[in-house]
């Protein structure tokens, strides 16, 4: 066979294979809910719209994912300034550690968001005891707290964003600002802004997606209020499957919708022209007391922000039914952890959840990479299609998937490309598999596209053949975008909610649904000692996938 | 002398714009060649298409008897040195250099050794366990030369070598560079857009424009003798004045310039050129500075220093622009001076039709 017509053949076979995993169960789900076991019916969709709790979940998921971007805004744009511009003491880990919540789970920052300013957290339970309260000061219900939750986990998204973009600013620009005689005012509209607005369009975008399909925060606190993911999860849990079809089918329209929007309008020139000169340096506070203010509000926003993160390690420690009304545990010990390793029935959702992140997480790079280097050098339509299949998940809320992933796949018909997956082992890691490859392959297109193409020429030339070029060259020069690409799909997959909840079976359990349980069976303790175990592996996957401790991208 | 590479009739065009168009040339065993050209002007492609990284839409290249137009650069057995190096950034120096001698199956003590050979050659001996990015610029380049020459390709390719370079190395990197492949003897194609470069590490010069080969011949040949105006005024400092031709003389022909009659040197095999408007371009030490009824009148309006002599900037009442050669404190800026061909302006005064561009 030629070598153009193997590429064709390799291009042909992984299109088919994202057909079948991206597109397909999501076209079953859209005609499911309008073709049922009676033929066509516009009945489902009538019932939609007529009923007020639907409009008011479609209405409720909009309305708070506006908010979250909002409040996401103004909780991370000053501390990417704070923290990007100003010399703080200690400003360095303070970096760091603001950016912690990127790599947490979302259910972890429930549950720690629980144990702090839940009705028996330590806050509530703090002030009850100062202001010799009877009941607990408020109730952590609604949508209050899940924009609570949704701030404090997505302000992350803007800090990240702006502050990259803060330091990719030219400082000779400001300069010449200066020097034109713009004052610090004018300089941050007419300079600073314009080049920020890229990545604020970005942030603003991550987060109204992510807020849409949140499902960890409205499922734990929502409480009579509900958002389109948790009232999906609810018609299916009364039956109703195919208005849990149109319900899905809405959610995705308006995913969509915001995607095509936002890019319609977050288009522009941007920081155009590259970069030559060096970041703008640090501002540095000279006057004691100013630079004490910036000091103090840098830390204690940090520390507030993570201090959630703190809570779960300490009832991590609390041993069971110890802890009731004192504002702070009595006792502790390590017993939690050991029941961890030792006990079969808490060990098994550990050992499900590495498993199950792996195989997804191998299938995903798999993907990810063949797709990055058939696309390297050459486009056609066949290989735009596979590029934007690869994205679609991205814009898909992941109870859709979910849906979508247990439509296709809960009917045996091998002709129509459906096999039954729900129930099996292979469910959950097909399901976190398709949600991660969009991040996985971002990672690694980016990795591919970085290759100096003369150094395959030069290999060329030196005798060496495709395959000999492939295990020295690229290989070894794409290890940091594919162990970055592993490493995000990895944590993703590991800590994942959203999906596992409407696929898992009993015995692959994964630690997010053994934290649920345990925090329903009033183990507090045992659950926060999953959350913190979840938190370290997926801190240290990332870190490894970051190039290590040494050459971290959060190190400045 | 049989040609050892030879190139008939190259053709490749990227959608609409032709890249290398008809380009037809040969090369003697252990001659080295400069392609020199403007940037645009195909000589990148002409080595892409020799080391085989683009396919010909027509023509040949041939090694000797072999036909390589269609053969894979795998196979192709042409050393090249790009113009940023392309050195694999995870391997040390050693592992660079030994690349290609892997791809022929050479393995343990004998790499080794010839690694070192490569790398001595080079000047470089014992830098093996080096990453390539603690190496200086000059220093990359050489490895990348001895990484090009290690498996004993018949054919060096090089990229504008001397590109990536600080101009205080260049010169320096250009002897070191044309001695060593004067050593090694290979055969070597290299592309350029800097005469100096051309003119000291090619034998000969192939110049091209638009793709097309405008003269190919030796720095001398092609300062003395330029086909056209392109070449001779991409080669070597010139300027250009338009004159009138009148009629030929017994060895040249008699032109009016600025209301002055002069008598240009015919080259030998040169038409005799009909009266009517012509281009005289002429080399600074092709015109002295001097008063006499055949003078051209001129202001100094410019001088740069080099030293020895200077050159003089002369605007004449025409509008036209001539540089002259001279002492330099012949004259001063500002001053009014006339111009006179040099006594030894053979080859320095070249008359091209004044269509032709």
């Amino acid at each position: 066979m030629t070598r153009r017509g193997a590429g064709g053949l390799a291009v042909g076979l992984l299109l088919a294979v994202l057909l079948w995993l991206v597109l397909y169960p999501l076209v079953l789900v859209l005609a499911e809910g309008v073709y049922g076991p009676e033929g066509w019916t516009l009945e489902h969709v009538r019932q939609f719209v007529g009923r007020p709790t639907e409009m008011r979940a479609l209405w409720g998921s909009l309305w708070i994912s506006v908010a979250s971007v909002a409040l996401a805004a103004l909780l991370g744009i000053p501390l990417a300034f704070l923290l990007g511009r100003y010399d703080l003491p200690g400003g360095r880990a303070l970096g760091g550690l603001v950016a912690l919540p990127a790599v947490l789970p979302p259910l972890v920052g429930v549950v720690a968001f629980l144990f702090l300013y839940g009705e028996a957290g330590f806050v509530s339970l703090l002030l009850m005891r100062l202001l010799r309260l009877e009941e607990p000061p408020w109730r952590l219900e609604g949508a209050g707290a899940i924009l609570l939750v949704h701030a404090y986990s997505m302000y992350v998204y803007f800090y990240l964003l702006v502050r990259a973009a803060l330091v990719s600013l030219d400082g000779s620009q400001l300069e010449a600002a200066a020097s034109l005689g713009a004052g610090r005012w004018r300089t941050l509209r007419r300079v600073v802004l314009p080049h920020l607005k890229p990545a604020l369009a970005g942030a603003a975008l991550l987060t109204f997606m992510t807020a849409l399909g949140s499902f960890s925060a409205p499922y734990v606190f929502g409480g009579g209020f509900r958002v389109m993911p948790t009232q999906i999860v609810a018609t299916r849990l009364n039956g109703e499957n195919q208005l849990a079809m149109v319900e899905t089918a809405s959610l995705t329209a308006l995913a969509l919708l915001a995607l095509l929007l936002f890019r319609s309008r977050s288009g522009g020139p941007g920081s155009a022209g590259g970069r030559k000169g060096a970041g703008p340096a640090r501002i540095v506070i000279r006057r004691p007391l100013a630079r004490l203010v910036a000091g103090v509000v840098g830390w204690g926003l940090t520390l507030l922000l993570l201090l959630p993160h703190l809570t779960l390690v300490l009832v991590s420690f609390v041993p069971v039914g110890t802890w009731t009304t004192e504002p702070l545990p009595p006792a502790y010990t390590v017993s939690n952890y050991v029941a961890l390793v030792q006990d079969p029935v808490r060990v098994r959702p550990l050992v499900n959840s590495i498993w199950l992140a792996t195989v997804a997480t191998i299938a995903a790079v798999a993907i990810a990479l063949a797709a990055a280097l058939l696309n390297a050098r050459r486009t056609s339509g066949p290989r735009r299609a596979i590029e934007a299949l690869l994205a679609l998940p991205w814009a898909v809320p992941g109870t859709v998937f979910a849906i979508a992933l247990a439509t296709a796949f809960s009917v045996r018909e091998p002709l129509a490309g459906r096999f039954i997956l729900v129930g099996t082992l292979w469910i959950l890691p097909l399901a976190y598999l398709v949600r991660n490859l969009p991040i996985t392959s971002r990672a690694i297109t980016s990795g591919v596209r970085a290759l100096d193409p003369s150094l395959d020429e030069a290999a060329a030339s030196l005798g060496a053949g495709r395959r000999r070029t492939l295990v020295r060259v690229t290989m070894p020069l794409l290890r940091p975008a594919l162990l970055a690409g592993a490493s995000l799909a990895f944590v993703t997959a590991f800590g994942d909610f959203v999906t596992s909840i409407m696929l898992y079976t009993y015995d692959t359990r994964p630690i997010s649904l053994e934290i649920l349980s345990s925090l329903r069976q009033a183990d507090v303790g045992v659950a926060a000692a999953y959350g913190v175990v979840l938190m370290l592996v997926s801190a240290a996957v990332f870190v490894v996938g970051s190039g290590g401790p040494g050459r971290g991208g959060n190190a400045g | 002398m049989t040609p050892f590479l030879s190139v008939e009739g190259l053709s490749k065009r990227f959608d609409r714009t032709v890249a290398v168009d008809d380009v037809t040339l040969s090369l003697t065993r252990g001659e080295m060649l400069a392609l020199l050209g403007p940037s645009g002007s195909g000589k990148t492609t002409m080595l892409r298409l020799l080391a085989g990284f683009e396919t010909p839409d027509a023509g040949r290249i041939r090694v000797e008897a072999e036909d390589v137009t269609r053969v894979e650069p795998v196979h192709r057995r042409f050393g090249m040195v790009f113009q940023h190096y392309a050195l694999f950034p995870h391997l040390d120096a050693g592992e660079n250099v030994g690349f290609g001698l892997e791809s022929l199956g050479v393995r343990g003590a004998e790499l080794a050794d010839r690694v070192a050979r490569a790398l001595a050659l080079v000047d470089l001996a014992g830098i093996e366990r080096r990453r390539v990015d603690q190496l200086s610029g000059g220093q990359q380049q050489r490895v990348a030369l001895a990484r090009a020459l290690a498996p004993e390709p018949r054919v060096l390719l090089l990229d504008e070598p001397l590109s990536n370079l600080d101009p205080t190395l260049r010169e320096r990197t250009r002897r070191e560079i044309r001695d060593l492949i004067r050593r090694v003897g290979i055969t070597t194609v290299l592309v350029t857009h800097e005469q100096d470069e051309a003119f000291d590490l090619g034998d000969r010069v192939a110049v091209l424009r638009s793709g097309r080969l405008e003269q190919v011949g030796t720095p001398d040949e092609l300062y003395a003798a330029p086909a056209n105006r392109f070449v001779a005024g991409f080669v070597g400092r010139s300027s250009m004045i338009p004159v009138a031709v009148l009629g030929p003389t017994e060895w040249g022909t008699r032109v009016a310039v600025e209301g002055a009659e002069w008598e240009i040197e015919r080259p030998p095999g040169h038409p005799v050129m009909l009266p009517g408007p012509a281009v005289l371009l002429s080399r600074p030490e092709a015109l002295r500075l001097g008063e006499d009824d055949q003078a051209i009148m001129g202001t100094v309006i410019a001088r740069r220093f080099t030293g020895p002599s200077s050159f003089f900037t002369v605007r004449t009442a025409s509008g036209a622009t001539l540089e002259v050669v001279a002492p330099p404190t012949a004259v001063r800026t500002g001053e009014r001076v006339g111009i006179l061909p040099s006594r030894r302006a053979a080859g320095g005064l070249h008359l091209f039709p004044a269509e032709d561009e």
